[in-house]
């Protein structure tokens, strides 16, 4: 596998770039932060983002999308990344398109695959229950009832839970985890919005005595841990490349401030104090590119290095968005302690993407694990 | 393409065919095979492999042939590179000569210069090392004080040089020289080579923290060169210099490469077995922890050359993040040593004894060898400086 971009994904990555850029910049968060938006992101820019072809990058032709691949969808969390955009880009282009695509039957592909694709069906996967990222502790059941089953539990943080149309569920059955299609509309769903410090959309979502019907499950009937594991690897992925894109901004910034801010009649970028954690974050970023490249096209070839590459990804995306937004504050000195210029931002982010999907803690468990330690 | 897989094919069955047996076992350190006017050899099989290799020029494989090189391009010494770790062949030769002189020969040398040095490093028969540091010039290595004075058809050199690698071993050493003493502290050194085979060249083993002499002190005394031995122009020996740095680095930055080769427990091993292992885990949660924490930085690090390596062969142009190799690979070669000795608890504290395994002491020696990483080279802080101007463009 070689890790450079194709030319179609540098085409992408310079699309999504100039089009974060002047359709959705730190400023449309601020907005829809500051105006309290029901949705907290913009239908509209979500219609234009399906329309570029971003949802349907991991469904394949056959399904409808482009087969382009998880190489392309990561230029595109990246370019997010940058301006810190609201959108379903992880929630749905990423998590639901791919669980549609790799286990969806004929049946749940016509009914929410079209939608999908053309923006209007937005996913969300309910897993985590606790205050951590732990897949497989699942408390919430689905019973056995006739050709049915009926779903009891608690989901704690389900990312744009309150906007989803469909919730991908993971609840224990007989013979181990399954993953259940439930519309957020079923009986007995409650989804209720969590306000998070970086102002993105995440939700409790309640489930009290929810019947779905036999062709709600996806995949198969207590087969749903290795089909969880997968999806989350993808969400691992896809999560590291937004942070890497969050991660160079906040560091680019930070190293222009160092060349425009004087103090001592100097810029302080003069400081070899600075110079070297400057340097030391530029060395952070470049490792974690090529971490997270390789997971991407680890996903796209199908390697069995996968879960190890996901975990790596994610675990070095963790650690260097925390470096690059501390830094980022520390740098900029009072200023960016201010709400009112952008730095602040990156730091609110790092730390809810950072817990996301696994914390540095969990990846490095789960790294050892997979490598025999 | 179809001729660089037909040289992958013919270039595997040549390796196949030439490289013998013992020579494909992963080699110890005291079996590094270095040539020079008089070398030792531990088994014949060394020199058989450096002679065949040396004798395809495949020993500096990318340079011309005129010179006695391979004459490869960069994407078939790559193809021969993996080739040879593919079958676990050791490196027939190694040296400063064939990593940091010999680049800048090609780059600077004239006709007559190349052709007296470049096949003598090909064939391992002049060994040589680098005088550049001295007592009073280490990161600051342009203020070094040692002096040439031309005196019709040779310089005159007087100087004291320092951390000069095996210089007790080596046949000839590249010096950094003041030829202006007058001019700015860049604008007056001169790049020379320098025989050691003569009266007035001394090289003094020291004694390091690990218990090991790999460097040397060099004193040199009224000793007369020849003025052909001077490299590119008078005065102008610093540009020559930070070039032969450059390949320096790009050599040290392959550490960790090289390492992962090496037959060695891997460190997950070597905490199981000092640190306790339930149920197939390192037991101790801290150790465990670091270790993971490593080994995931030293994989992504491998994964960057990878990057850079792919890049360049897929025709982009290179990125900058090759200036943070050298840096990087120290770094995490020094956090290497650090896991494994706090895994080992007071296994890893032994100096001497059977009380301590083989394995053991080498770790503890190698941990105290590593500190050096940071230091030789260009230390970290010096890398991190030219990281934030070229690369950061911060200012002065």
């Amino acid at each position: 596998m070689a890790l450079v971009l194709s030319e179609d994904a540098q085409l992408v990555r310079d699309q999504a770039m100039d089009f974060f850029r002047e359709k959705s910049p730190i400023l449309a968060l601020r907005k829809l932060r500051d105006s309290n938006d029901a949705d907290g992101f913009s239908r509209a820019l979500w219609k234009e983002m399906a329309d570029l072809g971003w949802a349907g990058f991991v469904v394949s032709e056959e399904s409808g999308g482009s087969g382009f691949g998880m190489v392309g969808l990561g230029q595109v969390l990246e370019a997010a990344g940058r301006t810190l955009a609201a959108s379903p880009l992880i929630s749905t282009a990423l998590i639901g398109a791919s669980a549609l695509d790799i286990a969806g039957t004929q049946a749940q592909k016509s009914a929410y695959l079209s939608g999908l694709l053309a923006g209007d069906v937005i996913t969300a996967l309910a897993s985590d229950e606790g205050a951590h990222h732990a897949p497989d502790s699942v408390a919430t059941i689905a019973r056995a009832d006739g050709d049915g089953f009926v779903l009891d539990g608690r989901k704690s943080f389900v990312l744009d839970g309150h906007v989803a149309d469909l919730l991908i569920v993971s609840a224990r059955t007989e013979g181990g985890i399954t993953l259940f299609l439930v519309p957020t509309n079923a009986a007995g769903v409650t989804v209720q919005r969590r306000i998070m410090v970086d102002s993105r959309n995440a939700a409790i979502v309640t489930l009290a005595g929810v019947r779905v019907g036999a062709n709600a499950v996806l995949g198969g009937v207590g087969g749903g841990a290795g089909l969880l594991d997968r999806l989350l690897d993808r969400a691992r992925v896809g999560l590291a490349a937004e942070m890497l894109g969050s991660s160079c901004e906040a560091f680019e910034r930070t190293v222009q401030y160092l060349k425009e801010r004087k103090q001592f009649g100097v810029a302080i970028g003069t400081f070899q104090a600075l110079k070297h954690r400057a340097a030391q974050m530029f060395a952070e970023i470049e490792v974690t590119r090529s971490a997270v490249l390789a997971a991407l096209v680890a996903i796209d070839e199908g390697s069995t290095e996968t879960p190890a590459l996901a975990s790596l990804a994610k675990a070095k995306a963790n650690t260097t968005f925390n470096l690059t937004s501390s830094e980022g504050i520390q740098m900029h000195g009072g200023i960016g302690m201010t709400d009112e210029h952008e730095i602040g931002f990156f730091l609110k982010r790092s730390r809810v993407a950072e817990i996301t999907f696994g914390s540095t803690g969990f990846h490095g468990d789960r790294y050892a694990a997979l490598m025999g330690y | 393409m179809a001729s660089l897989a037909t040289f992958r094919v013919e270039t595997r069955a040549w390796l196949d065919e030439n490289c013998p047996p013992i020579m494909r076992t992963p080699a110890p350190a005291d079996e590094t095979v270095w040539g020079g006017r008089d070398p030792t050899w531990k088994f014949p099989e060394q020199k058989l492999w450096m002679d065949r290799m040396a004798a395809k020029g495949w020993t500096l494989p990318t340079c011309p042939k005129q010179y006695g090189g391979g004459g490869l391009s960069l994407e078939e010494a790559e193809i021969l590179a993996e080739e040879m770790n593919a079958l676990g062949c050791r490196s027939p030769l190694q040296g400063m000569g064939q990593t940091m002189l010999a680049p800048v020969l090609i780059e600077y040398g004239t006709e007559a210069q190349k052709q007296e040095h470049l096949p003598a490093v090909i064939k391992g028969e002049i060994r040589w090392c680098q005088g550049y540091s001295e007592p009073g010039a280490g990161s600051d290595l342009a203020g070094l004080q040692s002096r040439a004075v031309l005196q019709g058809d040779h310089f005159l050199v007087n100087g004291h040089k320092i951390w000069t690698s095996n210089a007790h071993y080596a046949d000839k050493i590249f010096c950094l020289v003041r030829t202006d003493p007058t001019a700015k502290k860049h604008e007056g050194i001169s790049f020379l080579l320098i025989d050691m085979a003569q009266p007035g060249v001394r090289a003094r083993p020291i004694r390091l923290i690990s218990g090991a002499s790999v460097f040397c002190e060099t004193f040199i005394e009224n000793v007369q060169v020849p003025k052909d031995n001077l490299l590119g122009e008078i005065n102008k020996g610093w540009t020559i210099a930070k070039r032969l740095l450059e390949h320096e680095r790009k050599s040290i930055g392959g550490i960790g490469a090289r390492q992962s080769q090496r037959a060695d427990m891997p460190m997950q091993d070597i905490a199981k077995l000092h640190a306790g292992e339930a149920g197939g885990k390192i037991a101790d949660p801290t150790v465990r922890q670091n270790v993971a924490t490593f080994q995931m930085d030293a994989a992504a690090f491998q994964l960057t050359r990878k990057r850079a390596a792919d890049e360049a062969e897929a025709g982009r142009p290179p990125g900058p993040m090759s200036a943070m190799f050298k840096y990087y690979a120290t770094e995490l070669n020094k956090r290497r040593y650090e896991t494994i000795l706090a895994a080992e608890g007071v296994q890893g504290m032994g100096w001497d004894g059977e009380d301590f395994k083989p394995d053991e002491i080498r770790w503890t020696r190698e941990w105290l060898r590593s500190k050096a990483n940071t230091i030789e080279g260009g230390t970290s802080e010096v890398q991190l400086n030219i990281i934030a101007k070229r690369v950061l463009g911060l200012p002065d």
